[in-house]
Parts: structure tokens; C-alpha cells; sequence
């Protein structure tokens, strides 16, 4: 325990050592250098007069969202409908795609650890570190703006997502019932109908439900790249600063988002 | 399914696996509701094939640019992106944990007073119910376009994500310690220090290294509307049709989120 002496020589108790105490003061004054340095470097094409100029900006802003302009939710309806869709086909259709790569890439499911392995987690990788907007960007340039892009866009995001978490709840199930299947004579895929797949469908339930949950968010953002939905609303009504069309779209799209966070939550609690 | 799903061999009526959900009504609608919402859905996406067709060809094109990425002749455009993303991370997540360790104190139910309490916890629902996109794009039309705009959107998206975290956290700790700091005679302050800071630490840490991460992805989008960052580049780049340089880019964007995820784990299992 480190302990150093006062000046009347009694012992005082001291939460670190002399030299952790360095050692931390080191870490914080470096972590602030590295702060300032990247402030620097951030601001240093900063037009500061637009930043002063921004409470004005945002009071006017705001005086021009409310209030909200109600006759143009009967506009929203059918993108509406369309971000649904392209929320709830976008996972079907990653689920598709996600489930074998998922048992390719569990270490217990997979046909050879050396090859196909590494070749699913890459593909698993890519398809997480690529946000949903940016697969839309560039499906649109690819197959053109629409519906279909977005859904093509949400599946290959959700890709990773599902198959990591499926795939991790693949590695950790119980091996003796799959012996215990094997052990009757069954055949490989038979194993994987009785042993393996009894004990992830909660799971894999769960997962899909909270993925389809986060695509409903970022369904409603994708128009903004021109795939599709109430985004697309969205840009145009910014596109002519007209701000009170924008509120209204706002509280549409917040709330989706609620609806659909409290059907997930109700369903994965009915679940576990 | 009735009683056959218990395991008895009855003769002539083999075993079959308990279905998932075990009602059968609900079953059934639950079917039959998916299979006509699937039909009314895919009925009304119209997917232009010819269009898709057409774009395959440039599908192709892209995954050539992908698989032959061009660093060189966009690289200063690659390296300003890079710098206004990375900074932009670091600040955001400095100045959004700054903000957050009091907001998320606050926000926890067992040592805040219940104003305190109520105010806290909607500063986190505000920040929480709109995606990082749509806070982009108002923050761009106060303070202007570029990096600034972006290291705002991020630091408050920040906030709600890590004060919520951590106010769960304190909720969560043991509260025999901070019975013995109070049995003491340890103030307000003298508990936070004491009793509830040493057991939330490592996962604050924890915590903050994955909203690091998630910064850095998140800087990769928002400059689609125009918030600075690798994202502008990679805008222009898709929509000059530059798909060598645009495949380049996302090369850089995956190898970096690997990297990160790889070290912000492993310095995880380390403090933990």
C-alpha cells in the first residue's frame, strides 16, 4: 500500500505511488496536447464569423420550425409506407444472406477454419464498418435512385450486425445435445435441425427484432442519398427552407422511431 | 399443437418438434399477417429493371474500383478528409464525455435529487430520439458548413449515449460501499469519489474508447450533409463517378474501424 510520511513523520495513507501518480499526470497532459492539437487542426478553415453568427441563425431557424405545418402529414403517408418497407423487407432479405454466413463463420459450424472462415469475417466486417447511408450512396449511383436501393442498402448493412451476434450465439451453445443427436445416427443436417437450431431461435429471434428496430431509424434518413422513403421528403422541403414542412417530418419520423423501439422492446421481453 | 408435443411414441404418430410458438392461433395469424403484408409490400415497390440492369454493368465497375483501389490521384483530397474525420473524432468524444460524466451523475436515480433527475434524463432523450444525420444537418445550417458543424453533432450525440450508460452504471453499483463511506461521515461529493467512481471507472473507460469508435464511423456519414470529414470526399468522389478513388477510400475507412474495434477491445479486456 503506498504510503508516504508527513512532515510530522506519521504515516499517511495515499491512494497511488509517487511514480503512478507520474505516470497518470503524463497520460492527462498528453491526452490534453492531443486535444488542442486536433482543435487546432479541426478549426483552422473555420469561417468564425458563421459561428458567431449562429445563436441568430438558430433563433431564426427556429421561429421559422414552429409552428409546424400540419396539412402536409397527408403527404407523408405513403413514404411513410415506403420506409416501412424498406426497413422490415431490407431485414428480411439480410436474414437470408446473413444466416449461412453466420454458420460459416461460427468455429464449431464451419467447414474449414482456415479458409472460409477469415472469408466470412471479412465480409462481416465490411458490411459493419459501412454505414447504411453510405452503402445508399453508392446503390443509388449504381442502380438508381428508389425504394429498391434502400432495401438493397439496409440488407447489406444488417448483414454484419445479424451474422456477428448470430454467430457468436452459434459458438456458445451446449455441445451435448448436439452429441447427443449425433449419437442417434443423424446425418450433418439433421444435427444442425435438432441440435443447433432449437437453442439459437431465441437468439436469432432477438436479433432480428432489435435489427429491425435500428433499420426503422435509418430507413428514415435514407432519401437523404435519394434511396427512397419519408428521407426524401426530407430533402426536399430543406432543399426550399421550408422549415415548418421539415418539423412536421421530424416528429413523424420521431414517432416511428418510439413505435417501433416499444414493439422491439415487447417483443425480445416476451422473448426472453 | 397439442399434447403430441410431449415426447411420447404413440404408435403410427412419430414425435415432432414443439414449434416455436407454441399458440397455435396466434401462430397462424401471425403467419397469414406476414404473408399479406409481404405481398402488399412487394406489390407496391416498383424497381425499374431495366435501370437495375443497366447498372450492374457499373456495379461491376465499382467492385473493379474496390478490388483495384486508386490511392493517388484524389490523395490530398484523402488526406484533408482523413485529418478533418480524425480530429473531429477525438475532439467530439473529449468534449462529449466532459459534458456527459455530469449529465450522467445526474441522471442516476439512486444519488440525484428528482429535479435534477427529471432534467437530466430528457437532455438524454432529446439527444437520443434523432439519429447523428438529422442533427448534422440543422447544426450545418446554424454554424456553416465544415468540420465544426460535425465535432457538435457528435459531441451531442455523445451525450446521450454515454451519460445514459453511465447513469444505468451507477444505478447498478454496490451500494455497501457507499453505505460505508456515508457511515464515515463522507459528504455528496465524498461518495461520488469514493464510493461510486472507483466501481464505474474501468467501464466509463470502456465505454468511452467504443463511442471513440462509433465517432469515427459516424464522422464517415455526416459529411454527406456537409459536416466535414471523409465523408465529403467520399461523396464527391462517388458522384464524379470515381469509383477507384471511392473504393480507396472505403479500404481506408474499414482498415482504420478494424484497427480501432481490434485495439479498443483489447485495451477493454485490460482494464476490465
Amino acid at each position: 500500500m503506498p504510503i508516504s510520511k508527513s512532515e510530522t513523520g506519521v504515516p499517511v495513507w495515499q491512494h497511488r505511488t509517487s511514480k503512478a501518480n507520474l505516470i497518470l499526470w503524463v497520460g492527462w497532459l498528453a491526452l490534453v496536447a492531443l486535444f488542442v492539437f486536433c482543435w487546432q487542426v479541426m478549426t483552422q478553415d473555420t469561417i468564425w464569423y458563421f459561428v458567431y453568427d449562429a445563436p441568430r441563425q438558430a433563433a431564426d431557424i427556429t421561429s421559422r420550425m414552429f409552428p409546424p405545418k400540419w396539412g402536409y402529414i397527408s403527404e407523408l403517408w405513403w413514404p411513410l409506407w415506403d420506409t416501412l418497407n424498406i426497413a422490415t423487407l431490407g431485414t428480411l432479405l439480410a436474414i437470408i444472406l446473413s444466416v449461412p454466413v453466420a454458420f460459416l463463420a461460427a468455429r464449431n459450424t464451419t467447414p474449414s477454419t482456415r479458409f472460409v472462415r477469415p472469408v466470412a469475417l471479412f465480409v462481416i466486417v465490411s458490411s459493419r464498418s459501412i454505414n447504411a447511408l453510405i452503402w445508399g450512396l453508392l446503390l443509388v449511383a449504381v442502380i438508381g435512385p428508389g425504394v429498391f436501393a434502400g432495401i438493397i442498402a439496409i440488407a447489406l448493412r444488417s448483414i454484419g450486425f445479424i451474422s456477428k451476434l448470430l454467430y457468436e450465439a452459434i459458438e456458445e451453445i451446449d455441445t451435448t445435445q448436439v452429441e447427443a443427436i449425433n449419437a442417434t445416427g443423424a446425418s450433418g443436417l439433421q444435427t444442425l435441425d435438432y441440435g443447433i437450431v432449437p437453442q439459437i431461435l431465441p437468439a436469432f429471434a432477438g436479433i432480428t427484432v432489435f435489427r429491425w428496430d435500428i433499420n426503422i431509424r435509418e430507413s428514415t434518413v435514407l432519401g437523404l442519398v435519394g434511396a427512397g422513403g419519408i428521407g426524401l421528403k426530407l430533402q426536399a422541403s430543406i432543399n426550399v427552407l421550408a422549415w415548418g414542412q421539415v418539423t412536421t417530418i421530424f416528429l413523424v419520423i420521431l414517432g416511428t422511431v418510439l413505435v417501433s423501439e416499444w414493439v422491439s422492446a415487447k417483443v425480445r421481453h416476451s422473448l426472453i | 399443437m397439442t399434447s403430441s408435443s410431449v415426447a411420447s411414441p404413440v404408435a403410427g404418430r412419430p414425435w415432432r418438434k414443439r414449434p416455436f410458438i407454441v399458440n397455435a392461433r396466434l401462430r397462424w395469424s401471425l403467419y397469414l399477417g406476414s404473408l399479406l403484408y409481404l405481398v402488399l409490400a412487394i406489390s407496391s415497390v416498383s424497381v425499374n429493371w431495366s435501370r437495375v440492369w443497366e447498372g450492374l454493368d457499373r456495379g461491376w465497375r465499382f467492385v473493379e474500383g474496390f478490388l483495384v483501389p486508386d490511392f493517388a490521384s484524389r490523395w490530398g483530397d484523402i488526406v484533408i478528409g482523413m485529418q478533418e474525420s480524425l480530429t473531429m473524432t477525438l475532439t467530439s468524444t473529449v468534449v462529449g464525455i466532459l459534458i456527459s460524466v455530469p449529465i450522467g451523475i445526474g441522471a442516476a436515480r439512486n444519488i440525484a435529487p428528482a429535479p435534477v433527475y427529471a432534467v437530466c434524463r430528457s437532455i438524454i432523450a432529446l439527444s437520443r430520439s434523432f439519429q447523428e444525420i438529422i442533427v448534422a444537418i440543422l447544426f450545418v445550417a446554424m454554424f456553416g458548413f465544415g468540420p465544426l458543424a460535425g465535432f457538435l453533432t457528435l459531441s451531442f450525440a455523445t451525450i446521450g449515449f454515454l451519460s445514459k450508460l453511465l447513469a444505468e452504471d451507477i444505478e447498478d453499483i454496490d451500494e455497501a460501499q457507499a453505505e460505508a463511506v456515508r457511515a464515515t461521515g463522507g459528504g455528496w461529493w465524498q461518495i461520488v469519489n469514493y464510493a461510486i467512481q472507483p466501481q464505474v471507472m474501468p467501464r466509463l473507460i470502456g465505454l468511452s474508447l467504443y463511442r471513440l469508435d462509433i465517432n469515427f464511423r459516424e464522422s464517415a456519414v455526416i459529411g454527406i450533409v456537409g459536416a466535414g470529414g471523409i465523408g465529403a470526399t467520399l461523396n464527391t468522389a462517388i458522384d464524379r463517378y470515381e469509383y477507384d478513388t471511392a473504393g480507396a477510400i472505403l479500404i481506408i475507412i474499414i482498415l482504420i474501424v478494424m484497427v480501432s474495434e481490434y485495439s479498443s477491445g483489447y485495451v477493454r479486456k485490460w482494464v476490465q
